[in-house]
């Protein structure tokens, strides 16, 4: 691998510096982009982060496990119920407690959900992102529903906070089935309407293949995962690999496209949908009776060590690092985000690109800015 | 007996009530005014209309309502927003080049107002008869990249650069194939008269009568004027994603409405423009043979067909810019220079040989 010089010393006469963001239609978030131009060439960029920082690691530390959970899903908005299980998971593996099969369950639903109705958003914003306005409607119609479920059970659309150490927080609406199969019966039905707008479009076609082409060795060294790392034909579903809450007894396919190109990016998210909803349809209708939280502690105490769990956001591998001293409040807690990794692959995929394409590649890495800063 | 007053009536009572009371030097002059008054009023109306159809046609299309708050069914919506734009308060930034900052969009405006003089809306309602009136039309419409490229330049704004260096290379190329797809229906006509343009489909409209060239010449000006007036899938000079909005990033309230006003008007002059050459104007729908049919169509007015074509393909480029997603710049002009224009060339060529061998339907 080459070594990239830094920014500020790949000057040349011709090149100018332009600032994406963070008040930029296209970074959604805050993300500032510092770009240098040869035309409509883009010669270099450098991300600048921190605009939304909230200092969430430390804040853990002064809160107990339960709260924690709240926390998390203010960072990827769009995968609130993953990052709730991510910990809730690292909690439960310190405390070594089994979460009921009703839970689980639940859990796994919860979470295929929050992957559709994430990439149907990203798919909106795609659209958005080049120029093209319905597919944003087209989008937010199928993720409504889904939100609707969502606070029909939990009582929030955004920010969860459902599944908790132990299990989930409360039991589910007793129309969630029946939403869920309607939901999913309007979903296939309206699929094909994606496709037909948008991915049949030879405009997008052409947008997006061979564009922002990233390698298998630079994801590799660059860390990054999720969808991402799987168009360019990395195995790194951690469902698959590291399998939790239950995914080892489920049939389902890992995408992996190779390419590593928008186009293939693209393919990979519009193929986990499929596979997401294969998922729900194999649990929704025998979701176990029993239990649906593991009674706890009012303040659960996690044994003094270290844990470290993952699991697949809408985006890739979330990682906690649980640092434990035996307290009711974490001694330290890191998160691995998906998108800060992500993030970092994006100059080696912008360089030598035009400043459309880099709008595109922007968006088919889908990243969310709470993320990256925390 | 019907009672039938055309446009062309009242417009010759006026006419002619001038020409009474004043002399004819000031009945011309007065008349001057009227038209100009009577021009602005039609783009205003226009603009404003157009406006309000492109929200209800994107809610249409975007499974949402559109405006239907402000007046019934959100009729007054674009009143509202011309109200707010005129208190807005016009910027310049610090750095800018004033006077051409100021001057920008008033010369996109005027030239876009400039384009309807020898537009014929309805029979004999035309304010100037010129004999060039198609080539008019054409050189006059692309003169707005000027005051484009003078806004992105005076705003001393690199997103504002971009746009309108991008404007200037999408503009003055498919000027070039909008043109020729003109001049295969003018070879057909052998005139570049608006009024003989018409005139000339009495029989049937030119789509139809020219074959395959016309058909061709239809589609190619379509997606032309569509890149022309930077309207989507060809809005790059804009591009909100990737420039935040292009030449007119830096301007602000009325300033900004002008450019958007412009617009409109763009793309109402080359859907009339479209309307008049291809779809025979303010003509009715004749078919050759068929007199009672023909006579029943001439009961339409003149005005309801010539609005009727021209909305109906404003719709179809509204229609476009609610499907597509926006092409890359070395894409669009890559579509201009090896496809359309060649296409363009080709068809002018047969067009000039069927005009030879009159073979027209």
């Amino acid at each position: 691998m080459e070594i990239i010089k830094h920014f500020s010393e790949s000057e040349d006469e011709q090149s100018f510096v332009i600032n994406i963001g963070p008040q930029h239609p296209s970074t959604h978030g805050v993300l500032h982009l510092k770009m240098r131009l040869n035309g409509e060439t883009v010669v270099d960029v450098e991300p600048n982060l921190g605009y939304i920082h909230r200092g969430i690691e430390k804040m853990n530390e002064a809160l107990t496990y339960k709260q924690c959970v709240h926390l998390t899903s203010r960072m990827d908005y769009l995968s609130a119920h993953m990052n709730n299980q991510a910990v809730s998971l690292a909690v439960e593996k310190g405390m070594q407690i089994e979460v009921p099969a009703r839970a689980q369950a639940i859990r796994i639903i919860m979470a295929e959900l929050q992957r559709l109705a994430s990439h149907q958003l990203w798919w909106g914003c795609l659209g958005l992102d080049m120029g093209a306005v319905t597919p944003f409607f087209l989008g937010f119609r199928e993720r409504e529903t889904i939100l609707e479920i969502f606070e029909e059970s939990t009582g929030n659309r955004l920010t969860m906070s459902y599944i908790t150490p132990g299990g989930v927080l409360q039991d589910i609406h007793p129309n969630f089935v029946k939403d869920v199969k309607r939901w999913i019966e309007q979903f296939k039905k309206n699929l094909p309407e994606f496709d037909q707008l948008y991915t049949n479009n030879v405009i997008v076609q052409s947008r997006l293949k061979g564009i922002g082409r990233i390698s298998l060795e630079d994801v590799i060294s660059f860390g990054a995962c999720g969808p991402v790392a799987r168009a360019s034909g990395l195995a790194c579903d951690v469902r698959k690999r590291f399998p939790y809450d239950g995914y080892d007894k489920l049939q389902f396919e890992e995408i992996i496209y190779k390419g590593g190109d928008c186009w293939d990016r693209y393919m990979v998210r519009m193929d986990e949908m499929k596979q997401s909803i294969s998922i729900i349809e194999q649990l929704i209708d025998n979701i176990p009776s029993g239990p649906y939280r593991e009674k706890l502690k009012g303040v659960p105490k996690v044994p003094e060590g270290e844990y470290y769990q993952r699991v697949e956001t809408a985006r890739g591998e979330l990682g906690v690092y649980l640092v434990s001293d035996g307290g009711s409040k974490p001694y330290r807690l890191k998160y691995r985000t998906p998108n800060f990794a992500n993030l970092s692959a994006l100059r080696k995929m912008f360089i030598g690109q035009k400043i459309g394409d880099m709008i595109a590649i922007m968006s088919t890495l889908d990243l969310i800015i709470p993320d990256i800063d925390r | 007996m019907l009672l039938t007053i055309t446009l062309a009536d009242i417009i010759h009572s006026i006419d002619t009530w001038l020409n009474q009371t004043l002399s004819p030097n000031l009945a011309l002059a007065a008349e001057l005014v009227l038209g100009g008054l009577a021009i602005i009023g039609l783009v205003i109306v226009m603009a404003i209309v157009m406006v309000y159809a492109e929200r209800k046609i994107a809610g249409f299309m975007q499974m949402r309502y559109g405006p239907n708050r402000v007046g019934k069914w959100g009729s007054l919506q674009a009143v509202a927003d011309v109200l707010k734009l005129f208190m807005k308060e016009c910027l310049t930034p610090k750095n800018a080049d004033k006077l051409m900052f100021a001057i920008a969009p008033f010369l996109v405006t005027a030239v876009s107002f400039m384009t309807f003089a020898p537009m014929s809306f309805a029979p004999g309602v035309q304010f100037w008869d010129i004999n060039i009136g198609v080539f008019y039309i054409a050189s006059v419409s692309s003169l707005s990249v000027i005051g484009i490229l003078m806004a992105g330049w005076a705003s001393n704004n690199k997103y504002a650069l971009l746009g309108a260096m991008r404007s200037g290379a999408q503009i003055v190329s498919y000027e070039l194939s909008s043109g020729l797809s003109l001049i295969t229906i003018v070879l057909m006509v052998g005139s570049l008269s608006v009024k003989d343009i018409i005139m000339s489909q009495g029989d049937l409209w030119w789509i139809f009568k020219g074959h395959i060239p016309a058909v061709v010449a239809f589609v190619v000006y379509i997606i032309a004027s569509t890149a022309e007036l930077n309207r989507a899938p060809f809005d790059l000079a804009e591009a909100e994603q990737e420039l935040t909005a292009g030449f007119h990033t830096e301007y602000s309230g009325m300033q900004f409405a002008m450019f958007f006003l412009s617009e409109y008007c763009n793309l109402f002059v080359l859907s009339m423009l479209a309307a008049t050459v291809f779809l025979g104007g303010w003509m009715p729908f004749h078919i050759p043979g068929l007199e009672v049919f023909n006579h029943l169509m001439d009961y339409i007015p003149g005005v309801v067909w010539f609005f009727g074509k021209t909305f109906a393909i404003i719709f179809l480029i509204m229609w476009f810019r609610w499907t597509f997603p926006r092409l890359r710049i070395d894409q669009l002009l890559k579509l201009e220079w090896k496809y359309l224009l060649p296409v363009s060339i080709v068809n002018m060529v047969i067009a000039a040989i069927i005009t030879l061998m009159n073979w027209f339907l």
